[in-house]
C-alpha cells in the first residue's frame, strides 16, 4: 500500500498547438521572426524589396505603348502624369518587337521560323523526356538536323537531301567492307567516303538533281538572319554540337594512346586559353583575309563553328569533372563484367558521370546561350546589335532602358526554363535514396 | 616536295585573288548587286527602319552608286561593319566600298593601303556641356571631367587640346554613343565630346535640347567619305565620279523632281555631259550612258540627301556649315565634267 505509483488510466483529450504555432502566425515566427537578427533582417529585405518595386513597377506599368516616337511618348507623359521622370516607353517595343525576334528576315516568311521552333520543341522532346516521349519521336530528331537548315535557309531540297545520304553512304561501305576486309578498313572506309561524298560529290549531284526535279523553297541569305532568333539558332546548335564532342574530348584527355591525350589535352588548353571575343575574330576577320576573294563561306557558320568549339572545350572538363568523381571501384566492376571499352563506358560510366554534371553542364548551356550576343561586335545583328540599330533612328534615338528591358525578359524566359529543367532532370535521376 | 605543292597552292589562289580583284565593276554586274559596307547604326547616316530598310546619308551614297553601275537603287547589300571590322571587311573583298562615316588619314590611305575617292563631310570634334555650367569656350574647362569614346581618334585630340592649351581635364571612359549619352545626363561628367554631328544628334534627342550648349571650339578635321580598295583604279573612278555627279548636280541645279526634263538636254553643255545627252562620260567609265541620271535619281543630289538624312529639317537639324557649296562659301567642291 505505501509505495502506489500513479498510473493515468485513460488518454488526456487532445489539445490544439498554442496559436503562435500555427497557421499565418506561426508560419511567421518560424521562418521570418525567429530571432531579433532575423526579424531585423526580415524588416531590412522588406524594406528594401518595397524600395525597388516603388521604382520598377510605376516604370513598367505607367508607361506609353502607343507611340512613334520618344518625343511622342514624352508628350504622353506629360500629358498623363505631368513629368517625364519614371516611365518607360514601350512604344519602341510595340513597333520594332518583330524585328527584335526575327531580325531583317522576310515577313512574309515568318512561319518558317515559327515551323523550325515547332520542329526543334518536337525533335528535342525525345531527347529531355525519354520516358515519357513516344518512341517515334527520334525519326524526328534524327532528321532535324537536315531539316532546320533547310527552313531556315531555303534553297533546293536536294541540298540537306544528299548531306543525309553522306550518312547511308558511310553505314553501306561498314557493313559492305566488315565481311571483305576487316573491321579496322571497315571502320576508316565509313569515315573517308562519307567525307569525299561531301566535299567532292555532293553539291554537284543535289545541282544536277536540282536541274532535273527543282523543288525548293525561297531562299534566305545569312546576312538577313538576326534578332532573338539568331541567339536562340546558335543557342541550339552550340548545345547540340558541344555535348557529344565534348564527351569525346573528356574521355580523349583520359584516354592511354598518347597522341589522343595530347590532341585532346592541346584543344581543350588552347581553346579555353582564348577568349571567345578572340574566336570570334578569327571567324569574321582572319578568315577572310585567309581565304581567297569570292569564297562564300557563310559567316553565321563560322561563328557556329566558333562557339561549338569553345563550348566543347568547356564541356569537356566539366564531364572530366564527372568522370574524376567516379570511384575507381566502377571502371573495376565494368571490367570484371568482361565489358569492352565502348560498353563500359555507355552502360557504366557515362549514366554516372553525367549525371554528377548535370549542374556543371546546363551552367555551360545558359553560358553559352548568353554568350551568344557577343556576335554584335563582329557586326552580325542579335538582338544587342539590333538595339543600337534601333537607337539610331532618329524617332528612337536616346531610348536605352526600355530596350534592355525586353532583351533581359527574352533571355530570362529561356534560361530560367534551363535551369529548372535541370532540377527536374536531377530529381529524376537521383537514385541516393 | 610537300613545300611546293604548299607554294604552286598559293601562287594558284593569288592568281584567282588578282583575277578576282580586277574588275570589280564587272564583278558587281555579274552579282546583280553591290555590297556596301555601313555603319551597323549612327543617328542620320545609316540605320534600318522597323522593315529592315537601311536610310541615311551614307546609306545615300551607297544607293547611288548602286544606281550608277546597276540603274537600281536598291541593288545593295548592306553590310554593317563596326568600327573594327570596316577595314577587314574591305581589304579582303567582303564589300566593295565602305560608306561608313571614316575620317580620311595619311595612316588609312597609305598604310591601310585604301583610296578615299572624295569627302562626303566635313565633321570636326565639339564639346557640349550643360548650359548651366556657365562656359562659353573650351578654354575655360580646367579640371572637369570628360566623357570620351575609348580607342577613337577624338581621345587623342582631346589629349592633345588639352596639352596645348596647358589645362587639365579628367577622362570618363566610356564605349558607345549611347551610353555617353546616360553617362552625361546622369552627371557622370561635365563635358562630352564626340564628332559635332554626333553631338547635334545626341543633344536632338534630350528631353530639354536647350539646356545644353555645344562649343565654338572644333579641335580637330574629320573629313569623312567613301573609300574603295588599291588596285582597282576603274571601280575607283566609278565611285568618285558618282559622289561629284551628286555634288556637281547641286551646284548645276539639277534636282530628283526635274531631272528628267533636264536629262533630255539643256542650254548647258555640262549637265548634258553629266546627265549623258552630249558626250560619251558614262563609256569611259564602263557604265551606261545615264548613268549619273539613274545615280540623282535615287536619292537626290547632295543637297537634298544633305537635308532629307540630317539638315535643318530633321531633328538633328545640322546647318550646312562647312558642307556648303563652294559657291557658298563652304567646301564642298566637284571638279568639271569635261
Amino acid at each position: 500500500m505505501s509505495n502506489q505509483a500513479f498510473v493515468r488510466t485513460e488518454m488526456l483529450p487532445e489539445q490544439h498547438p498554442p496559436a503562435t504555432t500555427v497557421g499565418v502566425i506561426g508560419w511567421l515566427r518560424e521562418n521570418l521572426f525567429s530571432g531579433w537578427f532575423n526579424s531585423i533582417l526580415t524588416v531590412v529585405s522588406l524594406a528594401f524589396v518595397y524600395y525597388v518595386l516603388s521604382g520598377i513597377l510605376p516604370w513598367i506599368f505607367q508607361s506609353a505603348w502607343n507611340a512613334d516616337s520618344l518625343n511622342e511618348c514624352r508628350e504622353i507623359f506629360i500629358a498623363t502624369w505631368g513629368s517625364t521622370e519614371g516611365h518607360a516607353c514601350w512604344g519602341v517595343v510595340n513597333e520594332r518587337w518583330l524585328q527584335l525576334l526575327y531580325g531583317f528576315y522576310p515577313s512574309d516568311l515568318y512561319w518558317r521560323v515559327n515551323l523550325t521552333l515547332v520542329v526543334t520543341l518536337i525533335a528535342m522532346a525525345p531527347v529531355l523526356f525519354s520516358d515519357q516521349a513516344p518512341r517515334q519521336l527520334w525519326y524526328v530528331t534524327a532528321v532535324y538536323p537536315f531539316v532546320m537548315p533547310w527552313l531556315l535557309w531555303g534553297g533546293s531540297i536536294w541540298g540537306p537531301l544528299m548531306a543525309a545520304a553522306g550518312f547511308g553512304i558511310g553505314y553501306l561501305a561498314y557493313r559492305v567492307l566488315v565481311p571483305v576486309a576487316g573491321s579496322l578498313v571497315a571502320v576508316i572506309g565509313a569515315v573517308v567516303l562519307p567525307i569525299l561524298w561531301w566535299f567532292a560529290l555532293a553539291g554537284t549531284v543535289a545541282g544536277a538533281i536540282q536541274g532535273i526535279i527543282p523543288i525548293g523553297i525561297e531562299s534566305v541569305e545569312s546576312r538577313q538572319f538576326g534578332g532573338f532568333m539568331l541567339a536562340v539558332l546558335l543557342g541550339i546548335v552550340a548545345i547540340g554540337c558541344s555535348l557529344p564532342i565534348g564527351i569525346v574530348l573528356a574521355l580523349g584527355r583520359q584516354s592511354d594512346l598518347l597522341i589522343v591525350k595530347a590532341l585532346c589535352v592541346g584543344f581543350i588548353e588552347f581553346i579555353r586559353g582564348v577568349p571567345l571575343i578572340t574566336l570570334l575574330f578569327v571567324a569574321s576577320l582572319l578568315l577572310n583575309l585567309f581565304l581567297p576573294p569570292g569564297t562564300n563561306f557563310d559567316i553565321i557558320l563560322r561563328v557556329m563553328i566558333m562557339m561549338t568549339l569553345f563550348a566543347a572545350a568547356y564541356m569537356a572538363e566539366v564531364i572530366r569533372g564527372g568522370l574524376a568523381a567516379l570511384p575507381k571501384g566502377q571502371y573495376e566492376g565494368a571490367d570484371s563484367l568482361g565489358l569492352n571499352y565502348w560498353q563500359a563506358q555507355r552502360l557504366i560510366i557515362m549514366p554516372q558521370a553525367l549525371k554528377i554534371s548535370i549542374p556543371g553542364i546546363v551552367s555551360t548551356f545558359i553560358g553559352i546561350f548568353k554568350d551568344t550576343t557577343l556576335v554584335s561586335i563582329i557586326g552580325l545583328f542579335d538582338v544587342i546589335g539590333l538595339s543600337n540599330a534601333i537607337r539610331a533612328d532618329t524617332a528612337w534615338n536616346g531610348i536605352y532602358w526600355e530596350l534592355f528591358a525586353f532583351i533581359a525578359f527574352l533571355f530570362f524566359i529561356v534560361c530560367f526554363s534551363m535551369s529548372r529543367y535541370s532540377m527536374y532532370l536531377e530529381r529524376k535521376l537521383h537514385t541516393g535514396h | 616536295m610537300k613545300k611546293s605543292v604548299f607554294f604552286g597552292a598559293l601562287t594558284v589562289a593569288g592568281l584567282v585573288a588578282g583575277a578576282a580583284a580586277a574588275g570589280t565593276v564587272d564583278d558587281i554586274k555579274a552579282r546583280g548587286k553591290l555590297n556596301c559596307g555601313v555603319t551597323t547604326g549612327l543617328v542620320g547616316f545609316a540605320a534600318p527602319d522597323a522593315n529592315g530598310e537601311w536610310n541615311g546619308f551614307d546609306v545615300g551614297v551607297c544607293r547611288a552608286v548602286a544606281a550608277a553601275v546597276l540603274g537600281d537603287p536598291k541593288a545593295v547589300e548592306f553590310v554593317p561593319t563596326t568600327g573594327k571590322t570596316r577595314f577587314t571587311a574591305l581589304a579582303s573583298g567582303e564589300i566593295d566600298m565602305l560608306a561608313r562615316n571614316t575620317t580620311w588619314t595619311f595612316s588609312r590611305d597609305v598604310d591601310l593601303k585604301f583610296e578615299f575617292v572624295g569627302v562626303n563631310y566635313y565633321d570636326g570634334q565639339g564639346f557640349m556641356v550643360p548650359k548651366e555650367l556657365g562656359v562659353s569656350s573650351a578654354k575655360e574647362l580646367d579640371g572637369a571631367t570628360v566623357c570620351i569614346q575609348t580607342g577613337t581618334t577624338t581621345e587623342l585630340n582631346l589629349a592633345d587640346f588639352f596639352r596645348s592649351n596647358n589645362i587639365s581635364y579628367e577622362p570618363v571612359p566610356i564605349e558607345t554613343n549611347a551610353e555617353a549619352q546616360q553617362q552625361y545626363l546622369a552627371g557622370a561628367c561635365d563635358v562630352y565630346t564626340t564628332d559635332a554631328s554626333g553631338l547635334a544628334a545626341t543633344r536632338a534627342t534630350f528631353e530639354n535640347p536647350g539646356d545644353h550648349v555645344l562649343l565654338p571650339e572644333i579641335i580637330s578635321k574629320e573629313p569623312l567619305g567613301p573609300l574603295v580598295r588599291h588596285g582597282d583604279n576603274e571601280w575607283g573612278d566609278v565611285v568618285r565620279w558618282t559622289l561629284n555627279a551628286l555634288i556637281a548636280a547641286e551646284e548645276l541645279g539639277v534636282t530628283s523632281a526635274n531631272i528628267s526634263e533636264m536629262s533630255m538636254g539643256t542650254d548647258n553643255p555640262e549637265i548634258n555631259r553629266m546627265l549623258g545627252s552630249e558626250g560619251n562620260l558614262g563609256e569611259q567609265l564602263g557604265l551606261s550612258a545615264d548613268w549619273a541620271k539613274n545615280a540623282i535619281m535615287a536619292g537626290g543630289n547632295y543637297g537634298e540627301l544633305f537635308e532629307k538624312n540630317i539638315g535643318e529639317s530633321t531633328p538633328i537639324g545640322l546647318a550646312r556649315g562647312l558642307n556648303a557649296q563652294w559657291t557658298n562659301g563652304g567646301l564642298i567642291y566637284s571638279p568639271p565634267f569635261r
